[in-house]
């Protein structure tokens, strides 16, 4: 038999190394390891729901090492699964089957985890065994006797701690030897009612369908409940149910439950080929994971806890930031008074510079350390195991409005960004139920609506509040988009999709101290992202929207603003040029004669009328719509308009200030103040709500179509609007 | 004994006796080795008394009443 890797040898192409196991057991871990890349890990499963390609540095050349998304089984049914078995059975167009698999199994659970490798056998491909997290086995008092192990499976194991350093030469080691000489894991030998029925449902298959399928692939169709590999095969429905029920029938006179058959066969074998390999020292100790679960997922105050960890987030967002933000306010003031007399002489390059690329952009990294405080808890809570907790917790308000339970892990990523969020209901297996929380997952108050809240909130409820209410507000944000989410996603459920209910089985994860490392580099992620966005995305919209701010800026604006101020104020234009007060209030009119003549003043007075019963004025509606494309955008955005608008003085160049002097030029509430608490409150409410990310829109694009990604945008932006309106309307009811 | 999943108290182990019918989701915890004859314990019951975890072959797994319904016990 012509050997995989000397066939790959010839064609000089790098050997394909692919990486597979159940969810949460160090697959990345161990990628990011070998490979130095840095792909997400986290410990909960169901991190990585994509395929990963990484170079794969051996003492006799390169192979490519794919990280792949954790799996119990080859049944697949969700999407993530559905990927593993695709690589592993040269299903994905451009990728041959993988020449080594490296399986890995937890050294704590060794039985269970062969369960995987032992359908993998069926494929034929060579493979080689790692008992990863050892360290834990170890704590645990296991002895696992590794050559033993090797010689019942007849293939290399080794013991592998992924989270040490030291592991990685061992493994290249054993890797590029496997390599050399393949060995394969010896398949189940199936009685012969399982043999016979997958010749019966090979006869009945059309013609050269047989042929081009494993036998691990036939098991599929023979076993599983929901295959999903049917989908894949060009057999007519009827004909395929007819010829698995025939071949079921066969299993069922052999005596086996057709259905139950694969998993009590294969453990048996399995329990048999390990019988003796691995032994305990003394009784399994209490685990630690079990005595913190008896106090954070309590009964009693279990929903409490959760309550308060969110409350501390929140609350340490709003407060830990504080003097990191005056820092970098401080920062952009500086620059911006040092760099504008240098400019004095070309007042639209002036402009440009310091109130677009400095105040627009600057505005917006204030919040950086905001984000990376976020991102500080959301990686602890990752890391530490409390995340599947959460998930335990919280099931019951999910499951009523028929939500699969996991939907709660995409669904608190979009609290970071709707992006991965949306990315992670790859794990949901049922496509309706999937659909259902991509629809919802962009509701979720992620990281970029949190500089807005941030904005509003200290500017106008923290003052007259302190900062207890302010981090109650702050909460109240973050929870508004979920408690709105539950009862929309009931009615899509139940009119749009007519969604089953949905199942939840979830593994619970071991707590461990979490890596320092690891939650440093997730935030440093977060915050390069965030300047990247600074400097790109922001900057560039920052830059269109003033010069649609600045432009046309005909000269016959100065001079009939002139003309009216002095004739308001009964002064000639010398006595108001020599008075000081008089020529600030001059030159602040016409600078706001001039940004309301503009073109983006101007549409923004035309479509304000939309806005009217939420109370924006134009600014505010200037700062909505320059957002579709990015929510964050409002920040630069008002930013520029305020400083545009001369509103802002020369002592002060913090845009809270300048929200807080804002008033009505015109219109029933003029000289009143814009940003009452019920307009504060409307805007939060549209920028919670409101569909403002095109990365969103086209990640729903990707995954579900754009017909959903249509339909997402159009609700959302409706409940948005509705939302402030509400607000507005409401709030100057009560008073 | 009667005993499902569902009704075991709190703290409790008992042995996987069969499953009422092998749904998709019956095959999930077969493959997770909750297979007839493997000891199970309950470990907890959340605050709004669904889901629940179970314990079995130091593997804790959490899943909801329908589902531990359908998954009928013997004393160990
Ligand atoms: N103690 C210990 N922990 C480990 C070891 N390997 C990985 N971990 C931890 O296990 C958790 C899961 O690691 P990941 O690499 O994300 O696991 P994965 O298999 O890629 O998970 P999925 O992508 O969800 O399938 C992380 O918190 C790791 O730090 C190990 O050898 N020992
Ligand atoms: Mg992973």
């Amino acid at each position: 038999m012509a050997d995989s890797v000397a066939s790959t040898k010839a064609s000089l192409a790098p050997a394909q190394v692919a990486l597979v196991g159940n969810p949460n057991i160090g697959k990345t871990t161990l990628f990011n390891l070998l490979t130095g890349l840095r792909q997400r890990v986290g410990n909960y499963p169901g991190v990585t729901v994509s395929r990963k390609v990484g170079v794969l540095p051996l003492p006799n050349g390169q192979a490519e090492l794919i990280d792949l998304p954790g799996t119990y089984s080859l049944a697949a049914t969700s999407l993530d699964e559905r990927i593993v078995v695709d690589v592993l059975s040269g299903q994905v167009p451009g990728l041959r089957k993988p020449d080594l698999v490296v399986c890995m199994i937890d050294a704590t659970n060794v039985v269970r985890n062969l369960f995987l490798a032992s359908q993998i056998a069926e494929l034929g491909i060579p493979m080689i065994g790692l008992l990863n997290q050892w360290d834990t086995a170890q704590k645990q008092g296991l002895q696992i006797d590794t050559g033993l192990l090797e010689q019942r499976l007849g293939v290399p194991v080794l013991p592998c701690v992924a989270t040490k350093k030291s592991s990685a030469s061992a493994v290249t080691e054993a890797l590029s030897k496997a390599l050399e000489s393949p060995t394969r894991l010896k398949p189940i030998d199936w009685p012969e009612a399982v043999t016979e029925a997958t010749i019966t449902l090979r006869a009945s298959m059309p013609k050269g369908m047989s042929d081009s399928l494993s036998d691990a692939e036939v098991h599929r169709l023979l076993f599983d409940a929901n295959s999903a590999l049917a989908e894949r095969l060009d057999w007519e429905d009827v004909a395929r149910r007819s010829a698995v029920k025939n071949a079921r029938d066969r299993v069922q006179s052999g005596g086996f439950n057709p259905m139950a058959a694969e998993p009590l066969l294969q453990y048996e074998h399995l329990n048999k080929l390990t019988e003796g390999v691995v032994n305990r020292a003394g009784e399994l100790p209490l685990q630690h994971s079990e005595s913190i679960d008896r106090l954070l997922v309590h009964r009693g105050w279990g929903l409490a806890i959760f309550a308060a960890i969110m409350y501390v987030v929140f609350l340490s967002v709003y407060t830990w930031a504080g003097p990191l933000m005056d820092l970098i306010e401080w920062g952009k003031g500086s620059l911006q008074s040092w760099i504008s007399p240098m400019l004095s002489s070309t007042p639209m390059l002036q402009s440009l510079v310091v109130d677009a690329a400095i105040e627009g952009v600057g505005a917006f990294l204030v919040f950086l350390p905001q984000i990376l405080v976020l991102f500080f808890f959301i990686a602890l809570l990752e890391d530490t195991g409390y995340m599947a907790r959460a998930a335990f917790l919280m099931d019951k308000m999910f499951s009523w409005c028929g939500l699969n339970g996991k939907s709660f892990v995409p669904l608190l990523s979009s609290y970071a960004c709707a992006v991965p969020g949306i990315m992670a209901t790859r794990t949901i297996e049922d496509p309706k139920a999937r659909l259902a929380t991509i629809l919802i997952a962009p509701l979720m108050s992620c990281s970029a609506r949190l500089p807005v809240y941030v904005l509003l909130i200290g500017a106008f409820i923290e003052p007259q509040h302190g900062p207890f209410v302010a981090s109650l507000t702050l909460f109240a944000m973050h929870f508004l988009g979920l408690a709105i989410a539950l009862p929309l996603v009931w009615l899509f459920n139940k009119f749009l999709l007519k969604t089953r209910p949905q199942p939840f089985v979830l593994e619970m994860p071991r707590y461990h101290v979490p890596k320092f490392a690891d939650i440093a580099w997730r935030m440093w992620e977060s915050g390069v992202e965030f300047v990247k966005r600074a400097g790109t995305v922001i900057f560039a919209i920052t830059i269109i929207v003033w010069a649609l701010l600045y432009f046309p800026r005909p000269s016959a604006v100065e001079e009939a603003t002139t003309q009216q101020f002095i004739a308001t104020q009964g002064l000639t234009l010398e006595q108001a040029q020599a008075d000081e007060a008089q020529a600030a209030a001059l030159s602040q009119a016409i600078d706001s004669a001039y940004l309301e003549q503009s073109w983006m003043g101007s549409m923004g007075r035309t479509v304000q009328p939309i806005f009217e019963s939420a109370g924006f004025d134009w600014r505010i509606t200037v700062g909505v719509l320059a957002s579709f494309p990015a929510r964050e955008v409002i920040i630069s955005t008002l930013g520029v308009i305020y400083s545009l608008g001369g509103d802002v003085d020369e002592e002060s160049h913090s845009l809270q200030d300048a929200l807080k002097g804002s008033t009505w030029h015109e219109g029933p509430r003029i000289g009143q103040a814009v940003f009452t608490i019920p307009v504060v409150m409307g805007i939060m409410v549209f920028f919670a709500l409101c569909s403002q990310c095109g990365a969103t829109l086209a990640i729903i694009k990707k995954e579900a179509g754009t017909r959903w990604a249509v339909f997402s945008f159009v609700y959302m932006t409706a409940l948005a609007w509705l939302g402030a309106v509400l607000c507005f309307q409401i709030g100057n009811l009560l008073g | 004994m009667d005993a499902t999943l569902s009704t075991l108290p709190i703290g409790q182990a008992a042995r996987v006796k069969a499953y009422d019918q092998c749904t998709a989701t019956d095959q999930r915890l077969m493959v997770m080795g909750l297979i007839p004859g493997v000891q199970v314990r309950k470990v907890r019951v959340a605050p709004l008394g669904d889901p629940i975890a179970i314990e079995f072959d130091g593997r804790c797994v959490s899943l909801r009443r329908t589902e531990a319904n359908g998954v009928r016990l013997e004393s160990a």
